[in-house]
C-alpha cells in the first residue's frame, strides 16, 4: 500500500486542464521534490491531494482509503505568503494550531498539546520567540513556524509548498535537518521545489511535473537533461551547466 | 447640565436605551474583530446596506412595525447581498471590491424605492420605518432591548464557544480546511453571526452607519494588543462604551441622533488609540524613529572618527566627518556633541574634537562589530547557522568557531580594526581575551 497513490488524476479550472492524468504511486519514506517550472501545477498537486482543490476526475488514495479518513496522518506546510502575519498571535498559538484537528471541536488544548507546540518550536530553532508578534518574525522564521506547526500534526506524510522559497541560510539548514530527520523516522515527504540547483542534493526522489506528469523515481533516474529539457522546453541556463558539467565527467 | 442628565438618567426609558446600545456596541465590537482580521470590512458596510429592503420588505409582508419581524427580514436580505457579494466573483471577471460596489448600491437603492413606496402608500403608522436609514435609539421600547440584549448575549457565547476554530479558519482557512474541521459551517455560521450583529444596530445606528460601529472599534483595539483574545475583549469594550457614550450625549444634547454620536465616540477613541497607543501609535512610532536615527547616527560618526584615528588623523570637524559618511551637518553635530558627552571625544577648540583613550576603546569595539558583520554577510552561506539568527548581530553570541573564522577573514581581507594606543586601556575588554 503506498502513502500516496493517484490514479488518472486531472485537475481543471474554468475549463483550461492544469493537471493532466497524473498517476502516481508514491513510496514510503522518501523525500520527494515536486519541480517544474512557474505555473506547471506543482502546488495544484498539493492542494488537490489535500482536497482543497477539486478535482475533474481520478482517484487519489492515503495508505488505500479515500483522504477523509486519513486526514490525521497528514500534515500541511502551506506557502508563508497564504497568511497574513500582522494578525495578533504568537508563534506557540500558530503552532498549537497543528493539534487543532486532534483536539476536536469546541475543546481547549491541553498541557500536554501545548507542551508538544514548545517542544516543537524548540526543534526548529524558535523557542526564544514563542511569545513574540508573527509580525516580528522574518520570512525564515515564519517558514519555520509553518514547520513547527506541520511537526505538531504528527503526521505519516508531509506536504510542503516551497519551504525554501525566500528563506535565510539558517532557516535552509534547519529545514533540511528536519526533512532528513523525518524520513529517519520513516515519514514519507513531498516538497514543492523550483530551485534546480539544490533539487538534486535535497531529494531522493524527483517528480518533474508539466501539467503532466513528465518523469518520477530516484533522483539519479529522473533528474537527467533529456527530461528536465522535456519539463523546461530547453530555456535554462542551468540545463548547459549542467550538460558542460556531465560531458566534464565522461 | 449634568443636572439634566441625572434627571434623565432616572427615567427608566433612558436606562433601558443605555443598556441596549452597551450591549449592541459590545456584540459589534467582537464580531467586527473577526470582520477586521478577515478582511470583509466593506462586506460588514454591504450586509448593513442589504439590509434595508429586507426590513421594508417585512414590513409590507406583515403590515406592522414589530422589530422581530424587521430583524429577520433585514437579516435574511444582509446573507442575501453577502451570498451575492461571494458569488458574482465566482461567475464573472468581476473582482470582489467591485461586486461590493455593485451589491451594497443595488440592495440600497431598492430599498430606498420600497421606503418611498410604503411612506407615499400608508398613514402616519409607517412613517417610522425611516429611522432604518440613521437610527433612531429613542424609538427603542423595552421589548425590543429584550430581543436585542438576547440575540447579543447568543452572539458572544457563540463566539466564546468556537473561538477556537473561528481564529483557525480566520487565520488560515486553507490549513483549516488540510486538518479536517468543518470550514463551510463555520463560515456559514460565523457570516450569520456577523449579519446579526449588524442587524440588531440597524434600528439604532442605522444601515448607513452601522458597518463604522462594526469596524472602528476592533481597529481601536488592535492598537493595543498583540492578541486575538486581548483584541476581542478591548473591542467589546470599546464598542460598549462608545454605545453609552452617545446615549449620554445625546440625551444632553436635545435632539441630536444617537447613532452619529455613538459612531463619533467610538472615532474619538480610535483617533486617541492611533496616536497614544504605545508600541503601535503614531507617537510611539515616530519617538522610535528618532532614536534610532540619532543612535545610528552616533556609531556613524564614531566610526568615521575612528577610521581617522587608524590614519593617525586625530582632528575631529564636521566637515572630516561629513568626508566620510553622508550626514546632515546638524545631525552631525548633534552626534558629535553626544559623543562629547559620553567623553568618547573632547573638544579642542570650538568646532574642533580629539579622539580620547574612551572613544578609541568604544570606536574599536564598534568597528569590530561592524566589520565583522561585513564578512559575515559576504560568507553568510557558509557560517550560518540557526544559533546566530537574532534580531540583531552580536559576535559574543556566536559559537567560538564561527567567531575566530571571522577574525581570520577580517586578518585575510586586512579589515581588522588596529588598537595600538587603546592596549592599555582594553586588557579587560572580552573580544581582546580572545587573542
Amino acid at each position: 500500500m503506498f502513502p500516496v497513490e493517484l490514479d488518472n488524476v486531472t485537475v481543471a479550472y474554468h475549463k483550461k486542464p492544469v493537471l493532466q492524468d497524473i498517476s502516481l504511486q508514491v513510496p514510503e519514506g522518501k523525500l520527494i521534490g515536486i519541480i517544474g517550472p512557474n505555473g506547471a501545477g506543482k502546488s495544484t498537486l498539493i492542494k488537490t491531494i489535500l482536497g482543497l482543490v477539486p478535482r475533474a476526475s481520478g482517484d487519489i488514495s492515503i495508505y488505500g482509503k479515500d483522504y477523509k479518513d486519513q486526514r490525521t496522518r497528514i500534515g500541511y506546510v502551506p506557502q508563508r505568503g497564504s497568511v497574513d502575519w500582522d494578525f495578533p498571535t504568537s508563534p506557540l498559538d500558530v503552532v498549537l494550531m497543528g493539534r487543532y484537528g486532534r483536539i476536536g471541536l469546541l475543546k481547549r488544548p491541553k498541557k500536554a498539546d501545548v507542551e508538544m507546540a514548545k517542544a516543537a518550536l524548540t526543534k526548529v530553532g524558535m523557542h526564544d520567540y514563542a511569545k513574540r508578534q508573527i509580525s516580528q518574525l522574518s520570512g525564515g522564521q515564519q517558514q519555520r513556524v509553518f514547520l513547527a506547526r506541520a511537526l505538531c500534526q504528527n503526521a505519516d506524510i508531509y506536504f510542503m509548498d516551497e519551504p525554501f522559497a525566500g528563506v535565510d541560510a539558517a532557516t535552509e539548514r534547519a529545514i533540511m535537518t528536519l526533512l532528513a530527520e523525518l524520513k529517519e523516522k520513516g515519514k514519507t515527504v513531498l516538497v514543492v521545489h523550483h530551485d534546480l540547483q539544490t533539487a538534486e542534493d535535497y531529494f531522493d526522489w524527483i517528480l518533474l511535473l508539466h501539467l503532466r506528469k513528465i518523469a518520477f523515481g530516484p533522483t539519479e533516474n529522473v533528474f537527467t537533461i533529456e527530461n528536465l529539457q522535456k519539463t523546461y522546453g530547453g530555456r535554462l541556463t542551468f540545463l548547459k551547466d549542467k550538460v558542460l558539467a556531465e560531458g566534464h565527467k565522461e | 447640565m449634568f443636572e439634566s442628565l441625572w434627571l434623565q438618567l432616572q427615567h427608566p426609558n433612558t436606562q433601558w436605551v443605555l443598556a441596549g446600545t452597551l450591549l449592541l456596541g459590545t456584540a459589534s465590537g467582537v464580531l467586527g474583530s473577526f470582520v477586521l482580521l478577515r478582511k470583509q470590512s466593506l462586506i460588514g458596510d454591504a450586509m448593513a446596506h442589504s439590509a434595508l429592503p429586507g426590513v421594508c420588505l417585512a414590513f409590507l409582508f406583515t403590515g406592522q412595525k414589530s422589530l422581530p419581524f424587521f430583524l429577520l427580514g433585514a437579516a435574511l436580505a444582509g446573507l442575501l447581498g453577502t451570498f451575492c457579494i461571494q458569488l458574482i466573483p465566482r461567475l464573472s471577471k468581476t473582482k470582489e471590491d467591485s461586486a461590493i460596489g455593485i451589491v451594497l448600491s443595488v440592495f440600497f437603492g431598492v430599498g430606498i424605492i420600497l421606503l418611498t413606496y410604503i411612506q407615499q402608500q400608508g398613514a402616519g403608522s409607517q412613517s417610522g420605518l425611516d429611522s432604518f436609514l440613521f437610527g433612531q435609539a429613542a424609538s427603542l421600547v423595552r421589548q425590543d432591548i429584550i430581543l436585542i440584549a438576547g440575540i447579543s448575549a447568543v452572539l458572544l457565547l457563540l463566539c466564546i464557544v468556537f473561538f477556537k476554530e473561528f481564529t483557525l479558519i480566520t487565520f488560515d482557512l486553507a490549513f483549516a480546511k488540510g486538518l479536517g474541521i468543518p470550514v463551510r459551517f463555520l463560515n456559514g455560521l460565523l457570516a450569520c453571526l456577523i449579519v446579526c450583529a449588524v442587524v440588531i444596530g440597524l434600528q439604532t445606528v442605522g444601515v448607513i452607519l452601522m458597518a463604522a460601529m462594526l469596524i472602528t472599534p476592533a481597529i481601536t483595539a488592535r492598537y493595543w494588543t498583540e492578541r486575538l483574545t486581548g483584541m476581542i475583549i478591548i473591542a467589546g469594550i470599546t464598542g460598549g462604551v462608545s454605545g453609552v457614550a452617545g446615549t449620554l450625549l445625546s440625551t444632553t444634547m436635545k435632539g441630536m441622533a444617537t447613532g452619529p454620536l455613538m459612531i463619533l465616540s467610538a472615532t474619538l477613541l480610535f483617533l486617541f488609540s492611533m496616536i497614544c497607543a504605545p508600541k503601535r501609535g503614531l507617537a510611539a512610532k515616530a519617538i522610535r524613529l528618532m532614536r534610532l536615527r540619532r543612535r545610528t547616527s552616533r556609531e556613524q560618526v564614531l566610526l568615521a572618527i575612528y577610521e581617522q584615528y587608524e590614519k593617525n588623523n586625530l582632528c575631529v570637524t564636521v566637515e572630516s566627518v561629513r568626508k566620510k559618511r553622508r550626514l546632515s551637518p546638524s545631525l552631525c553635530l548633534k552626534a558629535l556633541n553626544d559623543l562629547e558627552q559620553e567623553r568618547c571625544i573632547e573638544r579642542i577648540e570650538n568646532g574642533i574634537w580629539q579622539i580620547t583613550s574612551k572613544g578609541i576603546e568604544k570606536g574599536y569595539h564598534t568597528a569590530l562589530k561592524q566589520r565583522m558583520y561585513e564578512v559575515y554577510l559576504m560568507h553568510e552561506m557558509e557560517l550560518a547557522n540557526i544559533e546566530s539568527d537574532q534580531d540583531y548581530f552580536d559576535p559574543d553570541r556566536l559559537p567560538r568557531e564561527t567567531r575566530e573564522r571571522l577574525y581570520s577573514l577580517l586578518k585575510l581581507y586586512g579589515r581588522m580594526p588596529e588598537r595600538r594606543k587603546a592596549s592599555h586601556d582594553a586588557e579587560k575588554g572580552q573580544i581582546a581575551n580572545e587573542f
